[in-house]
């Protein structure tokens, strides 16, 4: 039933291009599809270990940044007379160093504040975002500071003789992202149902306990916290290349919000939540604009409909669906008792 | 080890203190490879403090802790674990939200060789390993008769069949020795007795049992031996029947007690 549902969605995802004409609905589309991945990566630390990252933009920045430096190549002064030089790297390899240097600055994240987790686990990747914005913001010669990366070209697959294909367009980059998409869910999926997704699940349930078979907290913390922030960086090296152009407001609180909506009001701790609460919140906004009302009531209307969908829902939609299937189908397992009761009920 | 006595765990001169209270004061005790320890007392008489002590949630303010030759005092509970000393907790402590073969699949954490880098690829192995942990999980609630429960929410089972769990996700750890902190309190006697069953079976396979309990009957029942501790310290050590008769304990503790109890 279950991998029926998720053939089918499957299929109409891949099926969209190919009747959806209208190249913004598939921008809209693939936008959503970025973020829908940096909510998944949020809703490992978040719904598996229980540990909020409110700074989780600082690992889909910087993935953007790393990938658009190093397929843009630079030239840096680390000290007066020290000049250090990239040439320009296929978009490829670039990628491949923003999902590394990401998932390197979760795990140096994850040492750092999982000695003492909870409230100080938020405030240091609150902090560490904001640090990362503003140097991204100052640090001129290498980002070009709030004038912007500009004409970070697009992911090129090219094999001499074989293939030379460049991801340009809407629908190319369609395919691209819901690839990475599934990537992401397979790696999170994987883990979330082996030796490591049952440590992480047992520590936010009951830390002393899984102490005492033996998980290891900070081993399991700081795992979550690479795959997450590498995933998240993998999403930045996406939009870059996507969008072809990065500066510093790709840091912005309001995106770590965005992520975290999309987990929680989808369900977190569900695999299928991030996805459910990106596509929603990813495409709300736009739904909304499409009826003729000010913006200012568009967002009234996205921040009613949160909050609706949150106090009807206090654990997300998936979570909350799926107790509702199961309910039924328990419902449905027993209609011969049921019946029976009703009609000797009735024929008293 | 120490091979004359055959002691598995040695705890020597051990003492706890919380901030200016003294806990537990130069506590010396063994536990034998294979026997049921029994430490009674008092509320408040440390036996709790010194659980935690041996399974590294407390640090010892002074004294050893060794076991099978390894010195546990600094340990973190995990590496204690992974020594074969694995614990249960006084308040009933399961995952609540897991199902009953989840919490013993979680139990299983140190039976399981899996790297992160083949999960994440999907090794077969990892498939592989997974099976055969879910029937160890499978054996080990066949072993303390909760196996039927196996799919459901471990926070819908009764009182008694959690307690059960708590065992089984203990001993999917595999311990060499288990340490259960008050495992029959707030039983009726119906769980009680089948509950020392299971005991008799995990004794049965060679695991050394160190327990703390308030219910006498029980106590005097499965153990080899019995340590009375009163205000941090020992005050008597010896069977249960020399401890029945032993004026200090009756002093301390049992008289009144044991008194109500067979009353």
């Amino acid at each position: 039933m279950r991998r029926a549902a998720a053939a089918a969605l499957l299929a109409f995802l891949i099926s969209i291009p190919l009747w959806v004409g209208n190249l913004y609905v598939l921008h809209v589309l693939i936008v959503t599809g970025i973020f829908t991945i940096a909510a998944m990566s949020l809703n490992l630390l978040l719904g598996y270990t229980g540990q909020l990252s409110l700074g989780h933009v600082a690992f889909f920045g910087i993935g953007a940044y790393v990938s658009s430096l190093v397929s843009l190549g630079f030239s840096v002064h680390l000290a007066p007379d020290w000049l250090v030089t990239l040439a320009p790297q296929p978009v490829w390899l670039a990628m491949l160093w923003a999902i590394a240097i990401s998932g390197f600055c979760g795990w140096a994240i994850g040492r750092i504040s999982f000695k003492v987790r909870g409230a100080y686990f938020v405030i240091v990747t609150i902090s560490f975002a904001e640090v990362v914005r503003l140097v991204a913001l100052n640090w001129d010669e290498l980002t070009n500071g709030p004038m912007a990366l500009n004409n970070i070209p697009p992911l090129t697959v090219s094999i001499p003789g074989v293939i030379d294909f460049s991801f340009i367009g809407k629908v190319p980059n369609y395919y691209l992202v819901l690839a990475a998409a599934i990537v992401a869910y397979v790696v999170i999926a994987r883990l979330v149902h082996s030796k490591a997704g049952r440590a992480m699940i047992a520590l936010k349930e009951n830390e002393p306990l899984a102490m005492s078979v033996g998980i290891e907290v900070t081993r399991y913390l700081v795992l979550s916290a690479v795959v997450s922030a590498a995933i998240a960086g993998m999403a930045g090296a996406l939009y870059a290349q996507y969008i072809q152009i990065v500066d510093p407001n790709i840091f912005l609180f309001i995106y770590t919000v965005t992520m975290v909506i999309m987990v929680v009001v989808g369900g977190k701790g569900t695999l299928a939540g991030p996805i459910v609460g990106g596509l929603i919140f990813g495409l709300l906004p736009e739904g909304l604009r499409s009826f003729e009302i000010p913006p200012e009531l568009q967002w009234v209307a996205y921040g009613v409909m949160m909050i609706v969908i949150v106090s009807i829902m206090p654990s997300g939609i998936v979570p909350a669906l799926s107790r509702w299937w199961n309910d039924r189908a328990r419902a449905n397992a027993k209609p011969a008792e049921a019946s029976e009761a009703g009609a000797r009920q009735a024929a008293q | 080890m120490n091979e004359k006595t055959g002691a598995a765990l040695s705890v020597d001169r051990l003492s706890i203190r919380f901030g200016g209270v003294t806990a537990v004061e130069g506590m010396t005790f063994d536990v034998r490879e294979g026997e049921v320890l029994s430490l009674i007392g008092p509320n408040g008489a440390g036996k709790t403090s010194a659980f935690n002590a041996i399974t590294g949630y407390l640090p010892a303010a002074g004294g050893d802790i060794v076991y099978r030759g390894r010195r546990l005092n600094g340990l973190r509970p995990s590496a204690i674990a992974a020594l074969g000393v694995v614990r249960t907790f006084q308040k009933t402590s399961v995952f609540s939200g897991r199902t009953v073969i989840d919490n013993v699949l979680i139990g299983l954490h140190l039976q399981s060789r899996q790297h992160p880098l083949a999960i994440i690829l999907g090794l077969p192995s990892v498939a592989r390993e997974e099976r055969r942990l879910v029937d160890r999980a499978g054996e080990v609630l066949r072993f303390v008769g909760i196996e039927s429960r196996k799919d459901e929410l471990a926070s819908s089972l009764a009182y008694g069949e959690l307690r059960l769990l708590e065992v089984a996700v203990a001993l999917a750890a595999r311990p060499t020795l288990l340490l259960l902190d008050e495992p029959v309190a707030g039983m009726n006697s119906i769980e009680t007795a089948s509950f020392m069953e299971t005991l008799g079976r995990i004794r049965a396979s060679g695991v050394t049992v160190l327990l703390v309990e308030h219910d006498m009957k029980m106590v005097m029942r499965i153990s080899d031996r019995v340590l009375c501790l009163n205000q941090g310290r020992i005050i008597a050590d010896g069977s249960p029947s020399e401890i029945q008769r032993h004026p200090e304990v009756i002093r301390a503790y049992l008289g009144e007690r044991h008194a109500r109890a067979e009353g």
